[in-house]
């Protein structure tokens, strides 16, 4: 055994020379990632794989989920919630072609998951044979690499090269598609103490004398604002960030994926920008006269029109992933590194400096436009009520899961995240379908936080198979479905922008509580607020997963909008 | 943007099974323009040089050397354009020519330092090796001669002196 002070690679757990099957290879390559979960479905191709998980339950526990697709969000929540790798594993053909979605998801919101999936045997390779695609011809544009191992001796390398790809760098997912015989031959290899890829070189702490100039300019700027995103919560810097906010008096907007990267009940923190971020928040892009873009690719959904977003502002954009810089603002100080090395060497050159007129700006826009005020509603119970109710049943120390659409925005912006990893969403696929599949991994990745899966009705019927899996894992996440009977995003923008022809945006849906309970959940349905409310504080107190059924008014639209290709000054506000 | 040219690219890649897809694939969906790339050994065991002409702008390109350089297989990334480097093509020309037509084909190719390296009945191939631009003007003289087939193989380019591609990276 080679593995140091937890400190080797190299993934094995066996005496160097003693032979291990290609399925053994695997899990002792997760173990050596400190993975103890993961997320699969058997098919023929990969029954080897399981053979050796048998052998290994109780080090790794396996999750049978009931769809691919739910394996792959399950371990993007793992993955997101912990700060390690995730793992996902199918067999081959339609089980790894289900992944697909996933892969795709990963790649854009920068998360490590590495995906195993079974192949055909080598000999059956290239013949079409039964359940043979050829996933690694597929996933080459949805991953951060890929790997078919045709040699089980190569395996035990690829394995340690594939958990530190998807970890390090700019994470992401890596695909490993395994023969079915080469699960099976043994090997005596073991990996290389240490990962050597010549052609990967991820940086660490950015160029000393770009670090200068951004001080420089950010010192120099009267109105300067931080523009917190995903690559906070990564390189874990959100202790960085605050000191940068408060030393310089330099208010923080946020990315989808950064909130909760700074605390968003601090006076500094305008919220979250962008198309449905809020009105002051954006208002300050357009003022700012210094952009200092921390771990975030600037978005089409975060910038908007591009020629309205800090114009003439000086950009300051750190990011890991130098292919991000200039890529889609002309950048003045770009800096390639870790945002926590690189802001710690940034922090002692930031002056303390007065900005109170420019704080008394942002205040202004602030009290002026309150993005965030609920109107009355005494008809209907309205879906911002909901998270709002969660929010505070929870006090705030719920981690929220997110799915696509409506729901999406309510999540985020009615809720107050105080810390990173504490709100989850697929901000850069969109994937309908993420959130329940996820929360069952944020949960297992530490059960001792309260999970609650915040979704549409439309969302949750594309993973609703994975009540299942709640069930028969008793995986306690607390399903909150905001039912407006629609497509609620599509109908917004029909509404908006196709003067009112609502076209299959109307859903006919079951009865989300009956169905929770003929999974075996615990299933509640409630259409006042009343009840609402009682059903949330009964979930929270329950010891066990629920589903809510939370009727909501069916035509509630998302505030503030900016009208995509516009920009700021024609966003469009709540009108109550 | 800048207007658009074409851009050398030269990037020493592993030499596993898939890293041409890869490339191929990362130019495909980012869109940009391939106007030829050859591939073959490098001086060193296990890799490969590849040499890509690029079309596009300035920044274009630098996102094009930049989102290579991410693909784990991809060592380095040179852009050779407009930096001292020799770059050279191959094409070979399959002309048809009678007997009588030979000698003037034969003077032209010679005055363009071609070969000629096979001679049928009908046709005559023409071996031309050169920048680009020698090939592209040879094509321009011989248009009287009916043109069968032409094979190019794309450019490939070596920097001079001490700016070799080994050390190259591609940086933001």
């Amino acid at each position: 055994m080679s593995a140091i002070n937890g400190q080797s690679s190299n993934g094995s757990t066996a005496a160097p020379g003693t032979p291990r099957t290609g399925g053994e290879v695997v899990c002792d390559a997760m173990l050596a990632a400190g993975v103890d979960v993961i997320f699969g479905m058997p098919g023929g191709a990969s029954l080897p794989f399981y053979d050796s998980l048998y052998h290994y339950q109780d080090r790794i526990r396996h999750v049978l989920i009931r769809h691919e697709q739910a394996a792959g969000f399950a371990a993007n929540g793992y993955a997101r919630a912990t700060g390690k790798v995730g793992v996902a594993t199918s067999t081959s053909g339609p089980g790894a072609t289900n992944m697909v979605t996933c892969m795709a998801n990963d790649i854009m919101d920068s998360v490590g998951v590495v995906y195993i999936t079974g192949q055909v045997a080598r000999p059956a390779i290239g013949s079409d044979a039964f359940q043979e695609a050829d996933v690694t011809g597929i996933s080459i544009p949805i991953t951060k690499h890929s790997y078919l191992v045709m040699d089980v001796d190569d395996l035990p390398r690829v394995m340690s090269e594939a958990f530190h790809l998807a970890s390090t760098g700019r994470p992401g997912p890596v695909h490993v598609d395994i023969p079915k015989d080469v699960f099976l031959e043994t090997t005596t290899e073991t990996a290389p103490d240490q990962v050597n890829l010549r052609g990967y070189r991820p940086s660490k702490v950015g160029n000393a004398r770009m670090v200068r100039k951004a001080a420089e300019v950010i010192n120099a700027s009267e109105r300067p604002i931080i523009m917190a995103g995903h690559g906070i919560d990564i390189s874990g810097a959100a202790e960085e960030l605050l000191l940068l906010a408060t030393r310089g008096s330099i208010p923080v907007v946020s990315t989808l994926h950064g909130v909760g990267t700074f605390p968003e009940t601090h006076p500094l923190s305008f919220g979250m920008l962008g198309m449905h971020g809020l009105a002051y928040a954006n208002f300050a892009m357009r003022q700012t006269d210094c952009i200092i873009g921390l771990g975030t690719r600037f978005d089409d959904r975060a910038v908007g029109k591009e020629d309205e977003f800090g114009p003439g502002a000086k950009v300051v954009h750190i990011d890991i992933d130098p292919a991000e810089i200039g890529k889609v603002l002309e950048t003045d100080v770009p800096i390639v590194g870790d945002l926590k090395l690189t802001l710690q060497k940034l922090l002692p050159l930031i002056e303390s400096r007065d900005r109170t007129p420019w704080l008394d700006q942002m205040n202004g826009w602030r009290r002026d436009h309150p993005s965030l005020k609920i109107p009355d509603s005494p008809d209907s119970v309205l879906p911002q009520e909901v998270v709002r109710a969660i929010y505070d049943i929870s006090g705030g120390e719920a981690r929220v899961i997110a799915d696509v659409g409506q729901n999406q925005m309510w999540a985020s912006q009615h809720f107050w995240y105080e810390r990173p990893r504490m709100f989850f969403s697929a901000g850069g696929l969109g994937p309908m379908g993420y959130a329940l599949p996820a929360a069952m991994g944020v949960k297992l990745a530490d059960e001792s936080q309260d999970v609650w899966c915040v979704t549409g009705d439309g969302g949750l019927l594309i993973n609703i198979q994975e009540f299942n899996t709640l069930a028969a894992e008793g995986i306690n996440v607390k399903v909150a479905v905001l039912n407006n009977a629609h497509l609620g995003m599509i109908r917004q923008w029909q509404e908006f922008f196709y003067e009112g022809r609502y076209m299959g945006a109307f859903l006919d849906n079951p009865d989300f509580a009956k169905v929770a309970q003929a999974f075996g959940l615990h299933g509640v349905g409630t259409s006042s607020r009343d009840e609402m409310h009682d059903a949330i504080a009964m979930a929270h107190e329950y010891d066990g997963p629920v589903v809510l059924d939370l009727h909501v008014d069916r035509v509630e639209n998302v505030y503030p909008m900016i009208v995509p290709g516009t920009g700021v000054n024609s966003v469009i506000e709540d009108p109550r | 943007m800048n207007g658009t040219e074409t851009h050398t690219l030269v990037a020493t890649v592993a030499d596993h099974p898939g890293v041409l897809t890869r490339v191929a694939s990362l130019f495909r969906r980012r869109g940009f323009n391939i106007a030829s790339l050859a591939v073959g050994h490098s001086e060193e065991p296990g890799y490969s040089r590849m040499t890509i002409a690029v079309e596009g702008s300035a920044e274009e390109v630098k996102q094009c050397e930049k989102q290579l350089y991410k693909l784990v297989e991809v060592v380095s990334v040179r852009n050779l354009t407009g930096a001292p480097a020799v770059t050279r093509e191959l094409a070979m020309i399959k002309v048809r020519a009678k007997a009588t037509e030979r000698p003037g084909l034969a003077e032209i190719t010679d005055i363009f330092r071609g070969e000629i390296v096979d001679v049928s009945k009908s046709s005559m191939i023409v071996q031309m090796t050169g920048a680009q631009s020698k090939i592209d003007r040879f094509l321009d003289v011989i248009t009287e001669y009916p043109i069968e087939e032409i094979s190019r193989t794309g450019v490939i380019a070596i920097a001079r002196d001490d700016v070799g591609p080994r050390n190259g990276r591609a940086r933001g």
